[in-house]
């Protein structure tokens, strides 16, 4: 099943389910989707769940969070999360924060969902990685998933959240097939929030990664595997809360780790990572964590300078040799 | 600071005399500078309904309201002639009454408070503006929801929150409408619709937008046909020139939504006047630009408020979609209690003060007499004096509140080192704030 399948599938049987659940976003509609996310949902539930906004991200999803306060549910899609910066301050101000600011009267179960992260040659202002920034604030609940069985898994609990969640895609995967199996494809199956998934089991290494990152680390895995080197891959799935307990027991196993994301280094996801595996397994390191992120430049358009930009298979194995052959004294 | 001049008069565009003969019987509205606005004349349809007019003949006309209402009669230096085209009884004038005594005595008790240090951070005064909440929320049925911005304690106050939950709020106290956690700028009450209170100018129209969309849903989509809750959203002039106005306007028109925007128009943002952050000062001529009625009337005046409001509310709950009502009002302190106090027109408009003008109404009509309206300041007192002591003797948060509500799931706290979920460890909120 491709990511996008499983992830229109995802929405269907939700909007089937709870009539309260409604999709809005540019083109979601008659356009069938910007990436044909949302195709045959139009048909399907009508004009009135599935609707076509205006070019106004701060004037819709500010529509979303008022809608969703006493009780709708929305789903609503930027085209990029990249546009969604013009909605920022809705999905912080007005969505995340009011459970607390109401005391608990107001709650707002609202899923923002769209492809966040790099595409290809798409440029500066098409390709920043938001996972850092949501995943900094409070209220908010932040997925990112991999496999078709993530998309469904967790879209479906996204959904079904009764609080703000950001739901990271990625345009690269949307066509992506991954095996299922028959429980991913019933309509109950849903995954939890804040639990990572161990996608590869091994004992040398830890690697974790989100989203397209997952791939790579796996493609490098196996190179690795050749050498000698048995790396542990975990896919993080949730970004907020972030599940160091998984983190942590498999670095407190193989007492190496090598952190893997595409966003910019400074503050990023692994930069939070490393300070947990600090506090929590700083005995069990054997070597300083490796963090491998995108460049610290805006995405350049040029295909040799984006490829440099972006970490490659090549960049993760390097690195996980680079984590093995050093000892904790010195080099 | 910018100190207020009288525009020139070649700044502004000339709008011509009256395009009706008859000029002694049609409501005339006016404007604050009388270069900016003359004398206009807006035609009143006897059924009293908003008219988009989309077809303007002369240049005159297409200066003038778009839409035509029998609302505010009001002639530029004169006080309002008493005589009104619709009347209130004794009992809606004592509730109007009540209400903007109840908002005024609550605001300077709320500055009393601060600079004795029982209230602190941003507070920012209602004083002088009462007419346009009095008006507009006593309109409104339960089920409706109101938004508003910082200056959001009388709207949560005319909508029906008490003003004991409103003061243990103002002094962070566990009694407040949202247990100390909110604020004076972030007022909510789920029980009376109020959705509130934002920081940001322009934020809550959006929200309010949406509660009305979620009112049209359920009526259409979830085929709730007891539904017709409207909603209402109040923001001041400086916010007009905001992205997220046109947004909304535009969408609100575009999905017809039971949605009234009301500008409170105190021709300040700050510091900052509207006529100099503002190309066309003119706020309700932005409605018709998107196809609904924009309306202007004398937010000083709680009858014309009133007026205009029941009409508006009355289009949106029929379906018909949204209004913008620009209210002509003004603000008697600073922008906030830490901002200094010194507008210049304070003067002209505390002799329009919303108060002393239904007073003075109540009384030429004969609904009330003095110890009628003295009596309901007594009761206020006492009410405010209730309030304060309650909010006083309120204990503080508890240590353990600073993690509650964070999340309606909980669980959004993720797993602890111990693999379970850490909300659900008794000790969770106890500690420290460690996550």
């Amino acid at each position: 099943m491709t990511v996008r399948d499983a992830l229109n599938s995802a929405i269907d049987e939700e909007m089937s389910a709870d009539s309260k659940v409604y999709l809005m976003g540019e083109e979601v509609g008659e356009y069938q989707g910007a990436y044909k996310i949302s195709k045959g949902l139009l048909q399907k539930f009508g004009p009135d769940r599935v609707l076509d906004t205006p070019i106004t991200e701060a004037g819709f999803t500010g529509i979303g969070v008022g809608s969703a306060f006493y009780g709708l549910k929305p789903i609503v899609e930027f085209m990029t999360f990249n546009f969604a910066m013009q909605a920022i301050d809705h999905i912080i101000n007005s969505a995340a924060k009011t459970n607390y600011m109401s005391a608990g009267q107001i709650s707002v179960p609202i899923v923002f969902r769209g492809p966040n992260g790099a595409a290809a040659g798409v440029a500066a202002q098409h390709s920043q990685c938001f996972a850092a920034w949501y995943g900094s604030c409070p209220g908010l609940k932040v997925l990112s998933p991999y496999s078709a069985e993530d998309a469904r898994g967790l879209l479906k609990a996204a959904i079904r959240d009764p609080d703000p969640v950001v739901f990271l895609e990625n345009e690269i995967l949307y066509g992506e097939a991954f095996p299922v199996s028959a429980e991913v494809l019933d309509p109950s199956f849903v995954l939890p929030i804040g639990k990572a998934k161990i996608e590869r089991e091994g004992t040398d290494v830890t690697v974790t990664a989100f989203s397209k990152m997952v791939g790579y680390a796996l493609k490098a895995a196996e190179i690795l595997e050749k050498e000698g080197i048995n790396v542990e891959v975990i896919n993080l799935r949730s970004i907020r809360p972030l599940d160091r307990a998984t983190i942590n027991q498999s670095v407190r196993k193989t007492n190496r780790l090598v952190t893997v994301e595409e966003g910019w280094p400074q503050h990023g996801i692994g930069a939070e990572i490393c300070t947990s595996v600090v506090e929590e397994s700083f005995d069990y390191l054997d070597a300083p964590v490796e963090r491998i992120t995108g460049a610290d430049v805006p995405m350049p358009y040029a295909a040799n300078l984006e490829r440099m930009a972006v970490p490659q298979i090549e960049d993760i194995v390097r690195a996980v040799k680079r984590a093995c052959s050093r000892s904790a004294r010195g080099k | 600071m910018a100190s207020c001049h009288a525009p020139q008069a070649s700044f502004f565009p000339q709008i011509s005399p009256p395009f009706s003969a008859d000029t002694s019987s049609s409501p005339i509205v006016s404007c604050r500078f009388p270069c900016r606005y003359a004398s206009l004349q807006v035609s009143s349809p006897s059924s009293g309904t908003f008219v988009p007019r989309a077809e303007e003949k002369t240049k005159t006309e297409r200066n003038i309201f778009a839409c035509a209402a029998t609302a505010s009669r009001l002639v530029a230096e004169k006080p309002a002639p008493t005589k009104k085209k619709t009347t209130i009884t004794k009992e809606e004038g004592l509730v109007l009454y009540e209400d903007m005594v109840l908002g005024r005595s609550f605001e300077d008790m709320c500055a009393q408070m601060y600079y004795r240090g029982k209230m602190f951070g941003f507070v920012h005064l209602y004083n002088g503006q009462e007419a346009v909440s009095t008006g507009f929320i006593k309109c409104l049925k339960e089920g409706d929801f109101v938004c508003s911005t910082y200056r959001d304690h009388v709207h949560a106050l005319s909508k029906g929150v008490p003003a004991r939950s409103v003061m243990s709020e103002l002094f962070g106290k566990a009694t407040g409408v949202c247990r100390g956690q909110g604020g004076s700028m972030h007022m909510f009450s789920k029980e009376h619709g109020v959705l509130g209170g934002f920081a940001f100018i322009g934020e809550g129209i959006p929200v309010a937008t949406g509660a009305a969309f979620k009112s049209k849903y359920e009526k259409e989509v979830l085929k709730n046909d007891k539904v017709d809750a409207v909603s209402v959203a109040f923001f001041g002039d400086g916010t007009c020139n905001n992205g997220q106005f046109f947004e909304c306007l535009n969408m609100a028109a575009l999905w017809k939504l039971p949605i009234i925007f009301v500008v409170e128009n105190n021709l300040w943002a700050i510091g900052m006047s509207h006529i100099r952050a503002t190309s066309d000062p003119n706020i309700w001529k932005k409605g018709p630009a998107f196809g609904i009625p924009g309306v202007h009337v004398d937010g000083m005046d709680v009858l014309k408020v009133r007026e205009v409001a029941i009409e508006a509310i009355a289009r949106a709950r029929r379906g018909d979609g949204p209004t913008l009502v620009e209210c002509e009002t003004y603000r008697f302190r600073g922008h906030s209690l830490a901002d200094p106090d010194e507008l210049p027109e304070k003067a002209h408009y505390a002799a329009r003060d919303p108060i002393l003008a239904l007073k003075k109404y109540l009384l030429q009509h004969n609904l009330a007499d003095e110890n009628e309206l003295k009596s309901i300041q007594t009761r206020i007192d006492e009410v405010l004096e209730d309030a304060v002591d309650f909010a006083e003797a309120s204990p503080l948060p508890p240590r353990s509140q600073l993690l509650e509500n964070v999340f309606a799931d909980p669980k959004g706290f993720g797993i602890g080192p111990d693999g379970r979920y850490r909300c659900e460890d008794p000790s969770f909120t106890a500690g420290t704030a460690q996550v």
